[in-house]
């Protein structure tokens, strides 16, 4: 892969902004889970902002993700709009899904948001078919499959990587390894590199850190390109960690448990994706602390708006289950 | 009209949507030499673009077709044997089935998965089986069992036209079968039973490939004095409880064939809304043939012996119309 192009001061600020807007969202519905606000479960992507974002700063709207059951960040990065995905998660018929699906299956298909999915590994043959339909329809869209460490062992995965090598099909894989399947290390559950398994295929690969906002965006600029050209799929893995748990509410179900150590946790705080980016930005002289600051307080104030929103809102109206079953069909 | 087979009614369907709508894609293993004889001369005039052979994998090309139609194409997916429904089945059940209603509605999902189904030719206990009941189950898919020709052509061009996600079953081993088929372009619309022959003794509801042996039956009843009304659902999901209902008004009595296995079958299902919505109407006991609770054995004089026919039906006809209903623990099948 080729055509690197560094992002511009411009861009940086943009990616910063971003990324606040997803740890911002994910730390109010962190302390409104913790509160028991919420009618369902949250999987928080705190700490792994940086490759939704850098990924998704290279996407249009036209492009296609599939995303994980882990999928806020993706949502927001692709551009999906914050108050209606607040108001999906607490059950509200002015939710992006109108009360439906919730938190794992936010989509905005007007964003080419196929969907967050509660299936690991659901989305690899769903982005596949969309590349496939992509390449059959003629158009310069690319479809981008984000999925976890966990979701590589699924058998799919495989499938979606011959087939899509096999038809040259305008695809991204973008495996966040994010060190956790659910409540189980990966390299205990994990043989090999998951990267080795693409490269058995010929696709193009590369790691990158995943809590370096450039080098994400700098491999998938170089990867959507490849993908856009019609050279096939790309492949990158980004390495990164879950700081919080597979979901909110484990401790509960954990009683006691544990599956790592807390150190392991702060070590992995010290290399916050958002933090090395403000300290790049402003060591580069691109911007000052207090531009910054200035951007994280207007964030605040649209995740506050954001959770208003929902609250204000209606709860799900339920006869919609029988009316969107189906397209123009009662079940 | 034209007399036609089964098989050359849908690779007509086939050939006339691909014609009309170039959205329409066909995908599956093995679709570009049709051995089934359904997708035979796609390739030819439609070229590989339009029609192509998959690697053997099933989940994931199940999730394509999801992932291709949520995204501007219209997908055919041929999915060759029945049973391999189960091996692609997880995004069958868990994305096709309900990103639509996950989704809040924002998904049109237009799929048309064609499948095999059914035994009584030695394909052995993998290759026989009649999943209709567990597609049925689902919720979010339709379920269609076309038994003639004329309206296997018609439900295929309106399950590539419709927007929701379809099973196209086709009867295993009766692509052979012929039937009279209306020229030209015309649909068969979902929910709308048939009725193929009227009587006023005996409703049998008989399921796809279970409607040549009951219409042999209903044949062959008359001698017994019983004139049976034979009605083909067409298809399961949605499914024209009308239709069924308003026949065991006039006859009181209801047999169901299927070729599903009888537990939480087809036949059982329906059993249950007529009890629940004809029982006044009732003069005898509903009556299921179908297929006991077992797999599908090899050897013919096996299959026989497990698969609903002509004879059978005969016999629970027969027992059921001169049973007296006052004898309610006397066993008639």
């Amino acid at each position: 892969m080729t055509d690197q192009h560094e992002p511009s001061n411009e861009q940086l600020l943009s990616l910063f902004e971003r990324m606040t807007l997803i740890r911002l969202m994910e730390e109010r519905l962190r302390a409104d889970a913790a509160a028991g606000r919420l009618p369902g479960a949250v999987h928080l992507y705190i700490g792994q902002e940086a490759v939704a974002v850098g990924v998704c700063a290279n996407l249009r709207d036209t492009d296609w993700i599939t995303s994980t059951h882990r999928g806020h960040g993706h949502f927001l990065a692709k551009g999906g709009d914050p108050k209606a995905m607040m108001a999906e998660i607490w059950g509200k018929r002015t939710g992006i899904c109108k009360g439906m699906g919730g938190s794992m299956h936010v989509a905005d298909l007007s964003k080419g948001i196929l969907g967050a999915n509660g299936i690991v590994g659901g989305g690899f043959a769903i982005a596949t078919g969309a590349a496939l339909a992509i390449s059959l329809l003629g158009n310069d869209r690319v479809a981008v499959a984000f999925f976890g460490d966990g979701a590589a062992n699924q058998g799919v995965f495989m499938e979606c990587l011959n087939v899509s090598s096999l038809w040259q099909l305008p695809l991204v894989f973008v495996c966040e390894y994010n060190h956790f399947c659910e409540f189980t290390p990966t390299a205990t559950v994990t043989s090999g590199d998951i990267v080795d398994r693409a490269r058995a295929f010929k696709i193009p690969c590369e790691v990158v850190d995943g809590n370096n906002v450039v080098a994400v965006f700098n491999a998938a600029a170089s990867a959507i390109t490849w993908a856009r050209s019609g050279k096939g799929p790309a492949f990158i893995e980004a390495r990164t960690y879950r700081i919080q748990g597979h979901l909110e509410s484990e401790d509960l179900f954990l009683a006691g448990g544990k599956y790592r150590e807390k150190q392991e946790v702060e070590e992995w705080r010290k290399l916050d994706p958002i933090a090395r980016l403000a300290n790049f930005l402003v060591s580069q002289g691109a911007c000052t602390t207090s531009q910054l600051d200035g951007i994280t307080s207007k964030i605040a104030g649209v995740v506050e708006d954001a959770v208003k929103f929902a609250e204000a809102s209606e709860p799900a109206d339920p006869e919609l289950t029988f009316e969107v079953m189906f397209a123009g069909q009662r079940p | 009209m034209a007399r036609k087979r089964y098989i050359q009614a849908i690779n007509d369907a086939l050939l006339e949507e691909m014609e009309r709508d170039p959205k329409v894609i066909v995908f599956g293993e093995d679709v570009e030499l049709a051995i089934f004889g359904d997708t035979r001369g796609l390739l030819e005039r439609f070229g590989k673009n339009r029609i192509r052979n998959t690697p053997i994998c099933e989940a994931t090309l199940a999730g394509m077709a999801v992932g291709a139609a949520a995204t501007g194409c219209h997908v055919v997916f041929h999915m060759m044997f029945s049973n391999f429904i189960y091996t692609g089945f997880d995004p069958i059940a868990n994305q096709m089935a309900k990103l639509r209603l996950m989704t809040g509605g924002q998904i049109e999902l237009p799929i048309t998965v064609i499948a095999g189904y059914g035994g009584g030719r030695s394909t052995a206990a993998q290759h026989s089986d009649t999943p209709h009941p567990v597609l049925m189950n689902l919720g979010g898919v339709n379920v269609l069992v076309p038994a003639t020709p004329a309206d296997a052509k018609g439900l295929l061009k309106t399950a590539i036209r419709d927007k929701n996600p379809s099973f196209f079953l086709e009867a295993s081993g009766r692509g052979g079968d012929s039937g009279e088929v209306p020229d030209g372009d015309y649909t068969v619309p979902f929910g709308k039973a048939t009725i193929a022959r009227s009587g006023s003794d005996l409703t049998i509801v008989a399921i796809g490939s279970m409607l040549k042996p009951a219409l042999g039956a209903a044949e062959k009843l008359p001698s017994a004095g019983i004139e049976a009304e034979v009605i083909d659902p067409r298809t399961l999901v949605p499914l024209d409880e009308e239709t069924i209902i308003r026949s065991i008004a006039k006859t009181g009595r209801a047999i169901i064939v299927d070729e599903a296995r009888d537990r939480c079958s087809a036949a059982s299902h329906i059993a249950a809304i007529i009890g629940d919505k004809a029982f006044s109407n009732l003069k005898a006991p509903i009556k299921r043939i179908t297929v006991p609770d077992v797999s599908m054995p090899y050897a013919p004089n096996a299959e026989n012996r497990v698969l609903p026919d002509e004879g059978k039906i005969t016999q629970v006809a027969t027992e059921l119309v001169h049973s007296v209903p006052a004898a309610a623990g006397k066993r008639v099948a």
